[in-house]
């Protein structure tokens, strides 16, 4: 018997019972759909970690940090080690403080393999914004990342010129009639030095970008950062330390690489963080979530499996003769296996394949709603999207069950004899 | 002088042991020449079907040695005994066993669809048959639209549409009316005659058998008595 013919027998044998085939497409519908679905929200919430990762921190920078050292739970007060450095308040958890750091720090970094460069990280307080002689409005700053998500203009971090992406929410407020308008102009920003007095500095709007995980932040560039910096310690004197250096190392090394380089960054009493490390404990969080959900879909398929067992069984015991006669005619086991198995992952393919197609059309449909409604303030968020890859993966992740589940009944059709399925009752 | 096509010797057929053994065929030899039409006669349970089974490849006797067309049986395994029992033999069964969904035309090509032959050649060929057999016209109806004296008609076509060289008819007419019963006769001695395939018919109807060439009588597993047509006899059954 020809493949072929194996084929298009074992799909015409699924109709041969249309209300058993039906029930059993849509045990595995369901599977499918929740599972396109589940996959769709970790692939969708992903992307968005992704594109907020490019726009808030290069591939190829690292925040170092020279942790303190833990010091053993002692009884008593701990002495006083002169060589300890001076502890400052970090991000984390109340209370949690690191070494700070200076220019030698600095040096010992360049000196790394792998360094490029290492500056320290400073951190600039605007105390306002302003477009001409329009109204004040506070604002916080960052420094912008690889390729910050623009909505208008484009934006270069190491332009010699002082420029900086407005958040869209500060486009209105500050006067522009629209995003466009904004890129382009010249606005004020204004810095208080260590003795009070306030300086004012003007930038060029370089690019508006839509609010991120992070909140509505302007990005400012390297040369508008440092003269920022400059005017804010006007008047102060002497070495103040710093909390953290930006390490800036080969952007061709590889996630090996990277965890090299930690290593020995570590080794040398540092701790280096990238941007992907930061927003990796997201993403493990949603991988989880999804993870649980698959389960769940998982679950459902599994009960659908069964559905197909039950269903070939059926259609083995009612075509007991049909089986024996082409035994007697000469068909193999084997292609009489092929024949149920294959009726099976068509099955199979029938309902993942309506599965997936209603998914994708509900997931499209769900999103784009919840756009526009409850996660409105999430701009570019996509909650449910689909890539190939995923729904070719539901594919063939329900048409292995479905053959996983035919085993069974197929073998059992396989070695049926002739003569006790053509014997007359 | 006709070669030989079937050839048994000293066949035994055992059924389960100890004090449930049942002993189905005792010691049977034949011998079936090229184009003879054999009837093979008995009651029921004298072992007539199992010696069908055994000479069709769909069993294994217990002991005793099977010949088909010059290839031990017991050396034939898998795919040769596959292509084997495709290529020489075909069936005509009393219940018919035809697909009920599926059209005439479908069913009568089913051993073609075995053999691997390609989808316009089947085509053809089933069609052939079909009009051969007077069931051209039904060729694109279900199975089961058809009379008793058409759908085992339908199971001569399918029978003989692989060019077998030996056809096996168990009761071929025991669910047909006396009239339509002749007409399925007819083609069957037919083509015994016209193309020369071998026929073996499993029977316990007197007439059908006296129409043979050849009667074997079975009682208990054992040959009791075989009778040779005269010519007069096979001459005046066939006009």
């Amino acid at each position: 018997m020809r493949a072929l013919d194996v084929l298009s027998g074992a799909i015409r044998n699924s109709f041969r019972s249309r209300l058993r085939t039906s029930l059993t497409v849509i045990a595995i519908f369901i599977g499918a759909f929740t599972l396109t679905i589940t996959n769709g929200l970790g692939t969708g919430i992903n992307n968005y970690i992704d594109t907020q990762l490019s726009s808030i921190g290069a591939a190829d920078v690292m925040t170092v940090t020279k942790p303190q050292e833990q010091t053993e739970q002692a009884d008593g007060p701990t002495e006083y080690d002169p060589d300890a450095g001076s502890a400052i308040s970090a991000d984390g958890p109340p209370g949690t403080t690191v070494l700070a750091m200076n220019e030698g720090d600095l040096e010992s970094l360049r000196a790394i393999d792998g360094v490029v460069s290492a500056e320290a990280v400073v951190s600039v307080r605007p105390d306002y914004i302003q477009n001409g002689s329009g109204d004040r409005f506070e604002i916080s700053v960052g420094e912008a990342g690889e390729s910050p998500d623009l909505v208008a203009g484009a934006f270069e971090p190491g332009a010699s010129e002082t420029q900086l992406v407005l958040p869209t929410d500060f486009v209105e407020p500050l006067g522009f009639s629209s995003n466009e308008d904004a890129v382009g102009s010249t606005v004020t920003i204004a810095v208080s030095d260590g003795e009070g007095t306030q300086h004012e500095l003007d930038a060029t709007v370089a690019g508006v970008q839509e609010p991120t995980l992070f909140g509505s932040t302007a990005l400012m560039n390297d040369a508008l950062t440092s003269s920022l910096f400059d005017l804010q310690q006007t008047g102060v004197t002497g070495d103040t330390g710093f909390a953290s250096a930006t390490v800036r190392f080969d952007d061709s090394l590889d996630a090996a690489g990277i965890d090299d380089l930690k290593a020995t960054l570590v080794d040398e009493g540092y701790a280096g963080v990238t941007t992907a490390d930061q927003l990796g404990a997201f993403k493990a969080v949603i991988d989880g979530i999804i993870l649980v959900l698959n389960a769940f879909a998982i679950i459902a398929l599994i009960a659908a499996g069964f559905g197909i067992i039950n269903t070939l069984l059926m259609s083995v015991q009612e075509r007991t003769r049909e089986i024996g006669l082409m035994k007697a005619m000469g068909m193999s086991g084997g292609r009489i296996f092929g024949l149920f198995s294959l009726e099976a992952v068509f099955i199979g393919l029938l309902g993942s394949a309506i599965g997936a197609v209603i998914a994708m059309g509900a997931g499209t449909v769900i999103s784009s709603v919840l756009s526009n409604g409850l996660l409105e303030g999430l701009a570019g968020l996509q909650i449910i999207a689909f890539t190939p890859l995923s729904i070719a993966t539901v594919l063939l992740l329900v048409m292995g069950i479905a053959f996983v589940a035919a085993v069974l009944p197929a073998s059992r059709a396989a070695r049926q004899s002739p003569i006790d399925s053509l014997r007359y009752e | 002088m006709t070669s030989t096509v079937l050839s048994i010797t000293d066949l035994t057929k055992v059924y389960g042991s100890g004090p449930s053994r049942f002993d189905a065929l005792k010691g049977v030899s034949l011998d079936i020449a090229e184009g003879e039409s054999v009837a093979i006669v008995g009651k029921s349970g004298s072992g007539k079907s199992t010696l069908m089974h055994i000479m069709a490849l769909l069993d294994s006797p217990t002991s005793g040695s099977l010949v088909v067309d010059g290839h031990p049986a017991a050396s034939l395994r898998g795919a040769k005994l596959n292509e084997l029992r495709n290529r020489t033999f075909g069936f005509v069964f009393q219940q018919f066993f035809l697909t009920p969904t599926a059209t005439v035309l479908e069913n009568v090509m089913l051993p073609l669809v075995i053999a691997g032959v390609r989808p316009a050649e089947r085509k053809r060929r089933a069609m052939d048959t079909l009009v051969r057999l007077g069931l051209g016209d039904k060729a694109l109806n279900r199975a089961t639209d058809l009379s008793g004296g058409q759908k085992q008609r339908v199971v001569i076509a399918r029978a003989l549409v692989n060019n077998p060289r030996i056809i096996f008819a168990d009761e071929p007419t025991g669910n047909l009316d006396s009239a339509t019963g002749a007409t399925v006769e007819d083609k069957l001695f037919a083509l015994n005659r016209e193309q020369g395939i071998t026929l073996v018919i499993v029977t316990h109807d007197e007439d059908l058998a006296a129409r043979c060439d050849r009667r074997i009588y079975l009682k208990d597993g054992e040959i009791v008595d075989s009778l040779v047509a005269s010519p007069a006899t096979a001459e005046a059954v066939a006009a």
